[in-house]
């Protein structure tokens, strides 16, 4: 049997298709920036030699990591407001969602970069009479960035992939729509293709232009 | 001989480690030594590995905090903190005055050689880039190294790196340096031209710490000589009752080792 494709059924869903995409990327640019600030603060707590302090921010990082960002969704969604006894908007639990989640993994990253860096590096800063914050900022940060960068924009790019469960507490994401324009039309091939042929536009590019970056920051190595 | 029978204790002492201490968990690295360093002289620290002698470099400019003892600097006691408070000296103040080479160059891989020479002066001492630049470059002539301003460290051979991590403590214009092994990481042949710099510094009048397994420069440079062995200074004396006529039986055997 010879299926008959037919895109042009999808043009005038074409606005929905957008304004998902747009909300995808809001999804995604929002809980990056929200979960850069948690990671930092956690990465900094696990990291300050104080044991309650770094206790807790582990305990949070194994939370969200070891469960499933699809459960954390469903979970402030539907159980966290049974809990505080307030409603949360789906938009609301899905930004905390994907920010927590994505915050412990940068977490973790940032963690990592800082640590590979010799201790020799800390104490050459020490030895010209660096405070520890010079010497984080202007001799540590600068190699971990390099060294984390790889892993930060991998992280990253699966976050963005990652947006489309918010479809399930129906916030109408890229994903979200596409099942919309599918239950209009009645046309899954195209809709779900046009769907990802999107989250390939947007992705293969940026993973491209991290490549080129990243060749570039090698220059002093 | 008591060790602390000729220490020199009068207002020309820079630099002076008082009864120093250190343990790691249960091991004692160092069990009460006391070094001080004159404007002008160098003191070489020798000593099988595990003797302690890199700790005690290490606690004198604060790298290694010591369990017990005091470090002084020009009559200031050192305090745990950064920055001074009260009568005490801070950490800061300290290595602001005393650098330190250490065994791996430990460069900013990130920056250049001039980079790396000019970050302490115009950072920590807030000296303009202008002027810091013209330092290093002094610096880096003195060293060899001028046409290598613009590389990175990734570029450049164990010995040229070395000469650049001295440059880069000479910046500071330090009134005490430290060298920890700088020339146990290097490649025989790469040596020479590295300890040609520290014999111009000693020449100079630079006042020195120097860990070394280097016993015939030791003996060359240094004005005084200890011996450690299982964390105390087991022989003091120049290099003539040291290195080239040792009368202790350990030092004897010590040092026999580097003459064949």
């Amino acid at each position: 049997m010879m299926y008959a494709w037919d895109f042009n059924v999808l043009w005038q869903y074409w606005d929905l298709f957008m304004y998902g995409l747009w909300l995808t990327v809001v999804y995604t640019v929002g809980s990056i920036v929200f979960g850069v600030a948690i990671g930092l603060v956690v990465c900094a707590a696990r990291l300050s030699g104080w044991k309650i302090l770094s206790f807790i921010a582990r305990f949070y990082q194994e939370i969200f990591r070891c469960t499933p960002l699809l459960v954390q969704l469903l979970w402030f969604y539907y159980a966290f407001p049974m809990l505080v006894g307030v409603s949360i908007d789906n938009h609301v639990a899905a930004m905390l969602s994907l920010s927590l989640y994505v915050g412990a993994f940068y977490a973790e990253i940032f963690r990592g970069g800082i640590l590979s860096i010799e201790r020799g590096q800390r104490e050459a800063a020490a030895a010209i009479g660096m405070s520890p914050w010079q010497s984080m900022t202007r001799i540590i940060m600068p190699q971990a960035v390099k060294r984390m960068l790889p892993a930060f924009i991998n992280q990253s790019v699966i976050q963005f992939k990652n947006t489309s469960l918010v479809s399930v507490i129906s916030v109408a994401d890229l994903a979200y729509m596409a099942a919309v324009v599918n239950s209009q039309t009645y046309r899954p091939l195209e809709s779900y293709t046009v769907m990802a042929l999107l989250y390939i536009a947007v992705l293969f590019p940026l993973t491209q232009v991290a490549d080129w970056i990243e060749r570039r920051m090698r220059v002093s190595d | 001989m008591s060790r602390t029978a000729n220490m020199p204790v009068d207002d020309k002492v820079i630099l002076h480690g008082r009864d120093i201490r250190k343990s790691f968990g249960a091991l004692d690295v160092l069990k009460g030594v006391d070094v001080a360093l004159t404007r002008g002289e160098v003191v070489g620290l020798i000593g099988p590995s595990g003797s302690g002698k890199s700790t005690l470099i290490r606690c004198l400019n604060m790298m290694e905090t010591p369990s017990a003892g005091e470090i002084v600097f020009k009559g200031r006691r050192i305090g745990r903190k950064f920055r001074d408070s009260g009568d005490a000296c801070g950490i800061g103040t300290l290595r602001r005055h005393v650098g330190m080479v250490f065994q791996h160059f430990n460069l900013f891989p990130h920056k250049t050689v001039l980079q790396n020479v000019t970050e302490g002066p115009i950072i920590v001492l807030k000296m303009s880039k202008a002027q810091a630049e013209e330092h290093a470059l002094d610096l880096l002539a003195q060293v060899g190294l001028a046409d290598k301003r613009d590389s990175y460290p990734s570029q450049l051979s164990g010995g040229q790196k070395q000469r650049v991590a001295i440059a880069r403590a000479l910046a500071m214009k330090p009134d005490v340096l430290l060298l920890d092994e700088v020339t146990s990481a290097l490649d025989p042949e790469l040596v020479g031209e590295v300890l040609q710099v520290i014999r111009r510094l000693a020449d100079e009048g630079m006042t020195m710490a120097i860990v070394t397994h280097e016993m015939a420069f030791a003996a060359e440079v240094a004005d005084r000589v200890l011996f450690l062995d299982g964390g105390n200074i087991a022989v003091e004396g120049t290099p003539d009752e040291t290195i080239r006529n040792p009368s202790n039986e350990r030092l004897a055997a010590f040092v026999a080792r580097f003459n064949h």
